[in-house]
């Protein structure tokens, strides 16, 4: 993992941390499907996201695959990022 | 080796083949055990439900055929037919017996024989349209399967009523499986009488009081529907030889209005039928309302029921050419042995009456030493 | 044609014959001539409303994907040449003209469903304004509403968004979407189907396989079983609960309650179990509707299993797509700014859930029993998010959430909050509701629950003791559950065994269910809306 993707993971573990503060966001991969994460959190999620990175995660990117773990959360925001570059 | 094999495939096939065989039959003969179990038995108070069925007991070579509803079969009696004249009779009918339902019968019964006469009674034509679901089980569930059952369940429904619940009673039945009853158990397999040769039998009396004359109707004509039958009637006996005849029971009421008289006059004549309206004759029948009606008028009890045989037997014999059928052994046989129930029910009858009376009679002599 | 008439059963029979003995490559086309000749049945103008839907929906999802495609091409020969400005502004122009697209698509459907369903109900409360001001009254139109309107509209238009979001690709051919749209079993009251779930089965090619299709009669059969033993035979007495309130109060607000509850569940899961048992045994795959609502802990995990396909369908195309939208992104950062971080961060889940509540509401119904109902939910759900932390407090400081009595303590009470708030589906208006709800706790009498007054319901005893019956068949199935599919179970049972359970429901369904002469045919309840 480079810099900038460290960043990113670490900063995200960070916004998940405090909407769950004792899940393990570091090896859970199923926050969806498991029922950790629900419709609030991902709104919640959404929105600290556009207000920290700068990026906007539409409607049609939430689905279970982009939110089930923290890793890949952090993957669409690097390639959100990556694209408007 | 390969013949071992063989062998217990055959073995595991044979024994597929018997798991489903007796899979089916143990459903199908639960199902036909559930469905006799739950069909209403009418063995006692509502008997009318039971009639229909028993025709297929008899010894199908009769001379006359009586088809209608109540008007019939509580006051005709085939026993006096015999006795008096030797006329070998049998009614075919149910209560509210409507004129589709009577023709389908009609129908089934030359299935089976080909009477010389065939008497119909034709209140009935006033009805047009079906009328009730109860009524119409307690015809039509006597029935046995045939085309002529599914056309006259047809030609029955009502609104709510659906072939499949005649073909599979259990359907329309289901309801009764907590209200079962001990007859429904002891009549599981065998049913007893309730007629005499179709005729329902009661010895009490109630006098009639004034009889209401009917309410104008608006429109005093016969249905179409009404007619259509009453016309296939006429042809199907044609075309198997069998002489129909119309008649009007002598009962008071319902009303027998002056205008439905003149329209089967009307088409008696047309058709070259005979028609008796014994509402014209009660004196020469020897009716007395005051003593030979268990209902006030309504339905004739047995000592008014004989009187209108003695009368119409006559008829029979002389303008319908019937002759006396004494002297058929079998039919000797069979007759001594209904008469024997026949007079054993009225003496049933007449002492549980008795015993009723006297019942009321020391109620009425309490209630006055309290007085 | 009611799933529980004769002539449905008959339908079904047909069908299922035609649909093993024709060549496989018939199968679909078939399903189609099948689902239209049902709804043909039921009326044939119809047939007209789900054609406009079908082909409206059709062309707007195909247009949108040709345009996308056009774009795409012409973008990537074009790339080389532009910057990142102009690539972000051509791309957003793009997508602006594609919502339009979408736009269209929605609004003329949401349009035919507004002026069929919510004319009247529109009228009727512009005539109540009119009276406050002493004007004319206008009069009610006469329009037929197509029966299962709202739920094919719903799944068409969940495709339609799907499509506009490049979910997947847009059906090809109109006569596979149509089935798509119309598939019988489905139509009338769900479950509302994604198309990438259904079309994986609808339309391949079926072999008459004994276990799919036992597995299916079976579930039918389960789903008679709950629809006609226990819905329809404690419907008499619901009825009469809700519409003579001037003799049912009290106590009797609390039984009416309770047996709607169990009427309602019994209905609706019935009902889907016969519908996707009907689907199963031609060898179609519909999503789940139902995972044991009644044994949530909460009122958010109970939408989450109950009626699921409409919950999802809510969440996705209206919770996410407003909540997650830039201007609400920016009344999230303006509140947080000016409100605080606790606030600012609840707004707009607040506001997204009003509106799909509300939405959900008036889905379910025109009137406003329907739209105070959803923000009743609205109004349960919020409150038990905002306590959620004092909650999880209680429950790590005194260990209860593990035990057995704490969790029927939470299941008991979901079921009677769900069961309270559903009081508006029952009674004729929203005053009312509220005063038999105040007479449940005031005019509460002991004797309410005596037998002679549950003998005055309408039901005799016999009627007790087969719902009681049914009851507890129903909970243990339900138990039954946890440890996997309850037809598997029954597959691995000895033959003799699995004859018994096969027949003895059968039987139970033959004899005991309330249908037929003497119990008034009932719709099912899902089928209005």
């Amino acid at each position: 993992m480079d810099k900038f993707n460290e960043g990113i993971y670490l900063e995200l573990l960070e916004i998940l941390q405090n909407l769950h503060p004792d899940v393990d966001f570091t090896i859970n991969k199923e926050l969806v499907d498991a029922g950790i994460l629900d419709s609030f959190d991902i709104v919640t999620l959404v929105s600290d996201i556009a207000d920290i990175f700068d990026v906007t995660i539409s409607a049609d990117e939430i689905i279970p695959e982009n939110f089930n773990s923290a890793s890949a959360l952090a993957e669409l925001i690097k390639i959100k990022l990556e694209d408007e570059e | 080796m390969k013949d071992n094999a063989k062998k217990k495939l055959k073995k595991v096939k044979l024994k597929q083949i018997f798991t489903a065989v007796l899979s089916v039959t143990l459903v199908l003969s639960g199902l036909w055990l559930i469905q006799a179990l739950l069909m209403p038995k009418y063995m006692h108070g509502i008997v009318e439900g039971a009639m229909i069925a028993e025709y297929y007991e008899e010894e199908k070579n009769h001379d006359v055929i009586f088809i209608g509803d109540c008007e019939l079969y509580e006051n005709i009696s085939p026993a006096v037919l015999w006795k008096e004249y030797g006329i070998n009779s049998y009614i075919r009918g149910s209560a509210q017996q409507l004129i589709w339902q009577s023709y389908y019968l009609m129908e089934e019964t030359f299935r089976y024989e080909k009477p010389k006469v065939v008497v119909f009674n034709v209140l009935s034509m006033q009805y047009n349209t079906p009328q009730s679901e109860a009524y119409n089980r307690m015809t039509l569930d006597g029935m046995r399967l045939s085309s002529s059952k599914i056309k006259a369940v047809q030609a029955s429904m009502t609104d709510e009523e659906h072939l499949i619940e005649y073909l599979f009673p259990i359907l329309r039945y289901h309801s009764r499986a907590l209200e079962l009853e001990k007859d429904d158990f002891t009549y599981l397999f065998h049913k007893d009488k309730v007629t005499h040769n179709g005729y329902y039998m009661r010895v009490d009396v109630k006098p009639a009081g004034t009889v209401p004359k009917g309410r104008p109707l608006g429109d005093y004509s016969f249905g179409e529907l009404a007619y259509t039958y009453l016309d296939k009637m006429t042809a199907l006996c044609e075309e198997n030889g069998v002489e129909l005849v119309l008649v009007k029971a002598p009962s008071l009421y319902p009303y027998w209005y002056e205008e439905w008289d003149e329209q089967i006059i009307d088409y008696a004549d047309r058709h070259n039928l005979k028609y008796y309206n014994f509402l014209d004759v009660t004196e020469e029948i020897g009716l007395d309302f005051q003593t030979d009606t268990y209902d006030g008028g309504l339905h004739l009890n047995l000592s008014g029921a004989e009187k209108l045989s003695y009368y119409f037997g006559k008829i029979l014999i002389e303008e319908c050419h019937l002759s006396s059928r004494r002297g058929e052994k079998a039919l000797e046989a069979s007759w001594e042995k209904k008469l024997k129930s026949y007079y054993e029910e009225i003496k049933n009858q007449e002492e549980q009456l008795s015993q009723k009376e006297k019942l009321s009679q020391e109620d009425n002599l309490y209630q006055k030493d309290n007085l | 044609m009611l799933f529980t008439s004769y002539e449905f059963l008959l339908f079904l029979g047909i069908v299922f014959l035609l649909y093993y003995i024709i060549p496989k490559k018939l199968q679909w086309p078939f399903l189609l001539l099948a689902s239209y000749l049902f709804y043909f049945i039921a009326n044939p103008w119809y047939l007209l409303y789900i054609m406009a839907t079908t082909i409206t929906v059709y062309i707007t999802a195909r247009a949108i994907e040709r345009k996308k495609e056009r774009f795409k091409d012409w973008y990537n020969s074009q790339k080389k040449q532009l910057d990142r400005e102009q690539k972000k502004l051509l791309k957003e122009k793009e997508k602006k003209k594609e919502f339009h697209l979408l736009l269209l698509g929605l609004l003329l459907n949401l349009g035919i469903l507004a002026v069929v369903k919510y004319t009247n109900f529109a009228i009727s409360n512009i005539n109540s304004l009119f009276q406050l001001f002493g004007g004319t009254e206008i009069s009610f139109i006469n329009i037929i509403v197509p029966m299962g309107i709202s739920f094919y509209t719903f799944q068409s238009l969940g495709y339609l968004i799907d499509i506009y979001y490049g979910k997947y690709n847009a059906e090809k051919n109109p006569f596979r979407f149509a089935l798509f749209v119309s598939f019988f079993p489905q139509l009338v009251q769900g479950p509302i189907s994604r198309f990438n779930d259904l079309s994986k089965s609808l339309f391949e090619q079926h072999k008459v396989e004994w276990k799919t299709i036992s597995f299916g009669l079976e579930r039918i059969l389960w789903g008679f079983f709950k629809k006609l033993v226990i819905a329809d035979r404690i419907l008499p007495a619901v009825n009469l609960i809700i519409h003579d309130t001037d003799t049912y109060k009290g106590g009797f607000v609390l039984i009416g309650m309770l047996f709607y509850a169990l009427e309602l569940y019994a209905d609706f899961t019935g009902g889907i179990d016969i519908t996707i048992g009907t689907a199963q045994t031609l060898g179609i795959h519909i999503t789940e509707n139902f995972k044991r609502p009644y044994f949530s802990k909460n009122i958010k995990e109970y939408w989450k299993r109950w009626h699921i396909t409409m919950g999802t369908w809510f969440t996705d195309y209206i919770f996410y797509p407003i909540s997650v939208c830039q201007p609400m992104l920016k009344i999230n950062k303006f509140s947080r700014k000016h409100f605080g971080n606790i606030i600012g961060k609840r707004v707009s889940v607040y506001l997204s859930s009003f509106v799909v509540w509300f939405t959900t509401g008036i889905w379910h119904g025109a009137s406003w029993n329907f739209i105070v109902w959803g923000l009743g939910n609205f109004v349960v759900i919020m409150i038990s998010q905002e306590f959620e932390p004092l909650y999880e407090r209680f429950h790590k400081r005194f260990h209860v959430s593990d035990k057995l009595y704490y969790r029927m303590f939470q299941v008991i009470r979901t079921v009677l909050l769900m069961s309270c708030l559903r009081m508006f589906d029952c009674y004729r208006d929203v005053p009312l509701t509220f005063r038999m709800f105040g007479s449940m706790f005031a005019d509460f009498q002991v004797s309410n629950f005596s037998r002679e007054s549950f003998l005055s319901l309408g039901l005799a005893g016999f009627d007790y003791l087969i719902l009681a019956v049914g009851l507890i068949i129903l909970v243990t199935v339900s138990l039954l559950q946890r440890k996997g599919s309850v037809r598997e179970q029954i597959a691995d049972m000895k033959a003799p065994c699995r004859f018994v359970v096969w027949y003895g429901l059968f039987l139970a369904v033959l004899v005991f269910g309330a249908y037929g002469i003497g119990y008034d045919a009932s719709q099912f309840i899902y089928n209005q809306f």
